[in-house]
């Protein structure tokens, strides 16, 4: 049992100490990220976890009021263009870049009022923030165990 | 971090309340408003958030009901940090029913936006915004604009 934890502290330590190679690989979280984890001290030590959260709870609404948006027999763009503007912004603050480059197709295709590719671009959007999602879980959950172990997460 | 203050200057700039400012932020994004409160909390601000020009201008004092304000501290506001894009009224609306206030007017304005507009930019400077920041902000944005507001009324 111990042993185990020493091997995941380790080789969450290893994680940290390589910096962005974990979250950052492929491109899924920016600098803005970083930003987020050195605005982090001892006054709020749950500071990205809060945000991030709800940055969740957020884009979990804003996904399906789009995905209703989109499924009405009349779309109203305006109505849809609202929403992705939310989530481009949120996504950009908490530096999430896949998603936050999907939204900016998907703004030209409101424009456009091209429902179809509006439709491709949610779709693309769900995907991203899923992956993007259980990265950050994942994160937070191997941060979690490197704490209870009785160590500290290395700020960049 | 040492200031000096000058108790003879009548500025209502960011000079006169001691080390911490008190800041307004208007943001109708939550996720905006939580980022940008502990960037001004780090930067040695007090923060007062407002989801909309609406509750803005009600906390000012500035809302329909002119003799009430939600403002229940009483502290001053020593500058607002508004968002642009936001629903109802943007932030330039609120920048102008500001300026057109003889009790807030002197209170800096900044203006936030995720969208690098040139004609955006001018019209909010022309009409007496302090400053106009892009989204995302940053911490080093954070401390530009204390340092530009530290300059204000001396």
């Amino acid at each position: 049992m111990c042993y185990f934890s020493l091997i995941a502290v380790l080789w969450v330590v290893g994680l940290a100490v390589n910096g962005d190679f974990f979250v950052c690989e492929k491109g899924f979280l920016d600098d803005q990220f970083t930003q987020l984890q050195q605005l982090q001290d001892d006054s709020n030590p749950n500071f990205v976890v809060e945000v991030v959260s709800l940055f969740f709870e957020d884009s979990e609404r804003l996904l399906n009021e789009l995905t209703k948006a989109l499924d009405q027999q009349t779309v109203d763009f305006k109505k849809v263009d609202a929403h992705v503007h939310q989530l481009k912004g949120s996504s950009s603050s908490i530096g999430a870049q896949r998603v936050q480059k999907v939204c900016i197709d998907f703004r030209s295709y409101c424009e456009e009022k091209n429902v179809e590719g509006c439709k491709k671009c949610l779709q693309q959007v769900k995907n991203e923030y899923s992956l993007g999602k259980s990265k950050l879980e994942t994160l937070f959950k191997l941060e979690q165990q490197l704490l209870d172990a009785g160590g500290s997460i290395p700020m960049q | 971090m040492n200031a000096s203050f000058s108790s003879s200057s009548s500025s209502k700039g960011m000079m006169d309340h001691g080390d911490q400012p008190h800041v307004l932020a208007v943001d109708d994004n939550l996720i905006d408003r939580k980022i940008v409160e502990k960037l001004l909390k780090n930067s040695a601000c007090k923060v007062t958030t407002a989801e909309n020009g609406l509750r803005a201008l009600e906390y000012l004092g500035l809302g329909d009901d002119q003799n009430n304000t939600s403002n229940v501290s009483g502290l001053k506001v020593n500058l607002i940090i508004t968002d642009y894009c936001m629903p109802g009224m943007t932030g330039y609306e609120l920048l102008k029913k500001i300026k057109e206030s003889s009790v807030m007017k002197e209170v800096p304005v900044v203006i936030m936006s995720s969208e690098n507009i040139p004609t955006r930019i001018n019209k909010c400077l022309e009409e007496g915004a302090k400053m106009f920041m892009l989204k995302p902000i940053k911490q080093s944005d954070v401390k530009e604009l204390r340092c530009q507001l530290m300059k204000y009324g001396s």
